[in-house]
């Protein structure tokens, strides 16, 4: 797979490093697939309960009663617990790395306060001898609801006479004609950026396009449902095995929510079987730790699939109201946008990001962005890779691509002229660093697959760019060399993608040693310095610039070591890392092995420290070409061909990289095609499991060609910008402008499903 | 999930004998590739469950100039693995190479997938378009039933408490016949019909005039249906395009579909349509060649 692109303008990494660019074994992948990896619901403690958790029946409820006397009396039953059983939570913010949360809000999602706002909702939890035990036991709670009407769609919620899900809330409107009102609402807040004066600018325009889309809520759909094992000690403190993106973040989760200190949560990563930023926030683990508590035996809690569909973040579903403008030559003189997002039972969603995104990829003098964060009867919306931005791409490339229409333009022709660059000013007030959109555009532009015609009837080819800001944070990792001259590398960052060799690559290239004499172990919170999670496109950055820092540490301290044994001063001596030797004066050299192998027997060993927190992750961006072919009769689309070039910084580990690109096309094509949650009128998800809810499968998706471009970030010793993220935004925009091609019909709402996509064609024929 | 009993009898009349004592609360298990799921969601409850994979008679696979038997138990991987099933009742194998992946196949039985009624059945078309009788034993002894007229409601069938389903018995097959069932879904795999078309016809010897065909049809009502004029109106028709869209526009005619997760009622009526046309073409091909 290509770097061709980047090779001719010089900017490759090719060549330049040792290791970074090359594709070793990863090492966590004997245990994956031979099936020996322990993930969340493979913890088995001895004396462990089983917990079960009773949810709501109802989208939307008073809670009048909650009755548990039946099940605590049953045999073999050692805990029942409600919300009763959680500290009062205060109204603070947690930031977790990717988003935040109210804790007060946290609280009654774990288990519901007085309301239930969404089906699936918990009300209470029991720990039992069995998990057939425990779900008897939930038989036989009785909760007393008041149903309520619930709301379901994001523009119904927004409306005056809709059911408010909380009594208390007030808009926040950040725009500058705002008046402040007492009345409830389930608008959160409400967004404004301006830059120049759009409405000037659209009076001068040539062409104005003006649409409106949807977008329906989806799942991350990772395949391992959330697990989690809780251990209470008798002197109060917790140990807690869990599947997350980020064991710190649940420690500070768990601690808050139940008014523990911090230090007396350890917390101990399992493999994690997905989480694309919905294993960040908590649901069942201060659950598990609170009939932990109450039961003084260890209680062990797995959600089943219909749980982690109902009651688990997924991303919002979205309306959005689109309008640009351009002059004659096809230069965007003007953007305009409106986004509501359903942050679901409880603000926030990532409405702040669909605003970033949404004119992320073009230079527009003159714009304004509306967004608001409301909240409907689903569960509460989380993160999901790249959170916000595919929703707004769709609307902001189909767009682009009926001007394009309009203009006569070639789609490529056109982002050329009007893409992003060093120095272009966002919307919403951000300039950019060096960034790489434009070798995408050209890269797709000079692929073996733009240049080859497309041919046959029904068939179409679409192009859209997308882009994702990426995240810093904190990261830390310490490396103790051994007597044997390899390294253990000891990490926080919970490994998805591969981002145990990615480190270990980073910190044996800054060494010069082989990536295999690096040995990684992802630790739990009280054997590691604190990591933030998993996510924001982040650990390859930060965890990696952490990792290159302890490795200059252990270059330091193996230099002093060596002028101790030649006893010169610490200045004549220095690391030469093609060598992988320190070398001192008259010739004088340790290999690397030898050092460590001396420094053992006769020195203090050598254990280096690297700590990040740095911020300029350098945004991703990328860009698609799709070519489907739509069964004109039955709506169903086909994707012939995927092509996506990505601007990757430096691609540390190629394959997992172009695992991450060809991984979020698949997620995108999902989300474009087919996946939703199908809601019912009393807001129940009628279709909460995989059958019906309709991932991909292999026998759906071409071979998906990824093109690494590598405009290394300045911003990062090795270039590397995160990857993970940006390949699921242009997707469906990409799809619905190949589907114009195809059969005519312009898909303004996800997902583009062959009901949805048949109404299309039948309607044009009238 | 609740605790139950578990038998597997190795007589006819022993599975009858405690079908018919466990007063309602019993059920069958072939495959198990819906009752398990049913029991494991808490949507049936039963105190006793019979295995009925042991008795011969469900066991029975025959086809001769009588036509074929199929026993409720036989698995759909032995359907499509008998060739002259494959050649001669070609919508039945394309129907048992649809239902789930090698490892239902392997388990799942046409018996089963009758019995559980739902709608959206794969095999019940192709049971409806080769005019297959269903055999049903229990303690008033044997009856026959019509395939399209065994499934009352979703999830419900003419069964009594205490019968069980026997075998299915399809007529022998002349030559210039063919049959071909297909099936909408959006995914390519791993799915639930949106709407699904059996067809069978039968030619005249120059394969070029329809001489009788049947069409089944799935997921566009309560129940599989049979699409009695849209069959009837083909007789003495040419086999060509044109006469499958007449077909095609009774078939339309007599669908009952409902908007769900899985299609609208727009969408099902009209790919009932597309999808009869597609199987008839089929259907025929293979008579031609027959
Ligand atoms: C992963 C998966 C994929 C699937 N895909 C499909 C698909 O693509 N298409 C499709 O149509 N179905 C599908 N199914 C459903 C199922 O596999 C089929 O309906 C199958 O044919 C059922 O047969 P069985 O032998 O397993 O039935 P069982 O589960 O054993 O029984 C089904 C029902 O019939 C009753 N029953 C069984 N035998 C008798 C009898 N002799 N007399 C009276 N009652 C009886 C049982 O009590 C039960 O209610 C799928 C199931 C799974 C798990």
């Amino acid at each position: 797979m290509a770097t061709a692109e980047s090779d001719k303008t010089g900017l490759s990494s090719k060549g330049k490093y040792k290791v970074i660019g090359t594709r070793p074994i990863r090492p966590d992948g004997v245990d994956k697939v031979t099936g020996r990896a322990r993930y969340g619901a493979d913890i088995r403690l001895s004396g462990m309960l089983h917990g079960a958790i009773l949810r709501s029946p109802y989208a939307h409820a008073r809670i009048k009663s909650i009755d548990t006397s039946k099940a605590e009396q049953l045999e073999g039953v050692y805990a029942v617990i409600t919300h009763k059983d959680f500290p009062d939570a205060s109204d603070k913010i947690a930031e977790l790395g990717e988003g935040s949360v109210n804790l007060k809000h946290l609280s009654s999602n774990v288990l519901a306060d007085d309301k239930v706002l969404y089906k699936g909702h918990a009300v209470a939890a029991v720990a039992a001898e069995t998990t057939h035990l425990a779900y008897e036991a939930l038989d036989l709670i009785e909760v007393e609801y008041e149903p309520l009407t619930p709301v379901l769609d994001v523009r119904k919620a927004m409306q005056d006479d809709a059911p408010i899900l909380h009594e208390n809330q007030r808009m926040e409107d950040m725009s500058p004609d705002a008046t402040t009102s007492d009345k409830p609402t389930n608008i959160y807040k409400k967004f404004f950026f301006e830059q120049g004066d759009p409405d000037a600018a659209f009076e001068k325009a040539h062409i104005v396009v003006e649409r409106e889309f949807t977008t329906a809520t989806v799942h991350q759909g990772y395949i391992e449902p959330h697990a989690a094992t809780a251990v209470w000690s008798a002197e109060g403190k917790v140990t807690l095995y869990t599947c997350t993106q980020g064991t710190f973040t649940v420690r500070q989760q768990v601690a808050e929510l139940l008014g523990l200190p911090l230090s007396y949560v350890k917390v101990i990563p399992t493999e994690i079987g997905g989480g694309f930023g919905g294993k960040i926030r908590v649901y069942i683990d201060p659950v598990a730790v609170a009939l932990a508590r109450k039961s003084g035996r260890p209680v062990k809690v797995v959600m089943d699939r219909a749980s982690v569909f109902e009651a688990t973040g997924p991303t919002p579903g979205s309306w959005i109201r689109m309008k640009l403008g351009v002059d004659a030559q096809g230069k965007i003189v003007a953007g305009d946008t409106e986004i509501a997002f359903e942050s679901g039972a409880y603000p926030v969603s990532p409405i702040g990001a669909g605003c970033m995104c949404v004119f992320s990829c073009y230079d527009i003098p003159d714009g304004r962005i509306i967004g608001y964060d409301v909240c409907v009867n689903k569960p509460h919306s989380a993160a999901y890779r790249a959170p916000g931005s595919t929703q707004v791409a769709f609307a902001t490339e189909s767009v682009v691509d009926e001007i394009c229409e309009k203009l006569g333009m070639d789609p490529i022709e056109f982002r050329l002229k009007n893409a992003s660059v060093e120095g272009t000013r966002r919307v919403d007030g951000v300039a950019y660093p060096r960034i790489g959109l434009v070798e995408t555009i050209e890269a797709i532009r000079d692929s073996e697959h733009y240049q080859t015609p497309l041919a046959g009837p029904n068939r179409g080819r679409g192009v859209a760019s997308g882009y994702w800001m990426n995240a810093g944070l904190k990261s830390s990792v310490t490396a103790t060399v051994n007597g044997d001259g390899k390294v253990s590398l000891v990490e926080g960052s919970t490994d998805i993608g591969g981002s145990r060799a990615s480190i270990a690559m980073q910190f044996a290239e800054t060494l010069g040693i082989p990536m295999e004499d690096v040995v990684p172990a992802v630790v739990d919170t009280d054997s590691v310095g604190y990591t933030d999670v998993t996510g924001g496109s982040r650990v390859t950055y930060a965890t990696g610039w952490a990792a290159y820092e302890a490795a200059l540490d252990v270059q330091r301290q193996l230099c002093d070591r060596a002028a101790e044994f030649w006893e010169v001063d610490s200045s004549e001596v220095t690391y030469d890392k093609e060598d992988a030797a320190v070398k001192g004066p008259d010739g004088k050299s340790f290999g690397f092995v030898e050092l460590a192998e001396k420094v053992t027997q006769a020195s203090e060993p050598v254990v280096g420290r690297g700590v990040s927190n740095h911020n300029e992750p350098g945004g991703a961006f990328g860009t698609h070409a799709v070519d489907v072919e739509v069964d004109p009769e039955t709506g169903k689309v086909k994707i012939l061909r995927y092509t996506a070039a990505q601007d990757v910084g430096t691609a540390i580990h190629p394959s997992y990289v172009e695992g991450q690109v060809q991984g979020g096309v698949v997620q995108g094509i999902g989300w474009a095609l087919n996946e939703e949650y199908f809601y019912d009128e009393a807001g129940v998800m009628r279709n909460a499991s995989y059958l019906d809810y309709r991932v991909p499968t292999c026998y759906d998706l071409p071979m998906i060609d990824p093109i690494l471009v590598e405009v290394p970030n300045p911003g990062h010793p090795y270039g590397v910008r995160g990857v993970g993220e940006v390949p699921i935004a242009p997707p469906p925009a990409a799809i619905a402008n190949a589907i114009y091609q195809a059969v005519g019909v312009r898909m303004r709402h996800l997902p583009m499903s062959p009901p949805h996509v048949l109404h299309e064609i039948l309607k044009k024929e009238g | 999930m609740k605790d139950f009993e578990y038998e597997a009898p190795v007589s006819l009349a022993t599975a009858i004998e405690q079908i018919a004592a466990g007063n309602g609360s019993v059920k069958v298990l072939a495959g198990g590739t819906d009752l398990i799921d049913h029991i494991r969601t808490g949507r049936l409850t039963p105190s006793l469950v019979v295995d009925v994979k042991k008795i011969p008679e469900l066991n029975v696979l025959e086809i001769n100039s009588d036509g074929l038997r199929l026993g409720a138990s036989v698995s759909c991987a032995s359907v499509y693995g008998n060739e002259d099933i494959c050649r001669d009742y070609s919508a039945l194998s394309d129907s048992c190479h649809i239902i789930g992946g090698i490892q239902i196949q392997n388990r799942a039985s046409v018996g089963g997938n009758l019995c559980n009624s739902g709608p959206a059945a794969d095999s019940i078309p192709s049971l409806i378009a080769l005019d297959a009788t269903c055999v049903i034993a229990g303690p008033q002894g044997t009856r026959e039933i019509a395939a399209e007229d065994f499934c009352t409601a979703p999830g419900k069938n003419v069964l009594e408490s205490g019968e069980l389903l026997v075998e299915l018995v399809m007529p022998a097959r002349p030559a210039k016949s063919g049959s071909h069932y297909l099936r909408f879904i959006p995914r390519n795999e791993m799915d639930i019909a949106v709407v699904g078309v059996g067809a069978s016809v039968m030619l005249d010897e120059t394969g070029e005039t329809i001489q009788s065909a049947r069409i089944g049809i799935g997921a566009a009502a309560p129940t599989p249906l049979f699409a009695k004029e849209a069959s009837e109106l083909l007789t003495g028709l040419p086999a060509n395009e044109e006469s499958f869209a007449k077909a095609a526009a009774a078939a339309q005619e007599i669908v009952t579909p409902i908007d769900d997760m899985r299609g609208t009622v727009e969408f099902r009526t009209h790919v009932t349509g597309v999808l009869t046309k597609r199987a008839l073409h089929v259907a025929v091909e293979r008579a031609r060649k027959s």
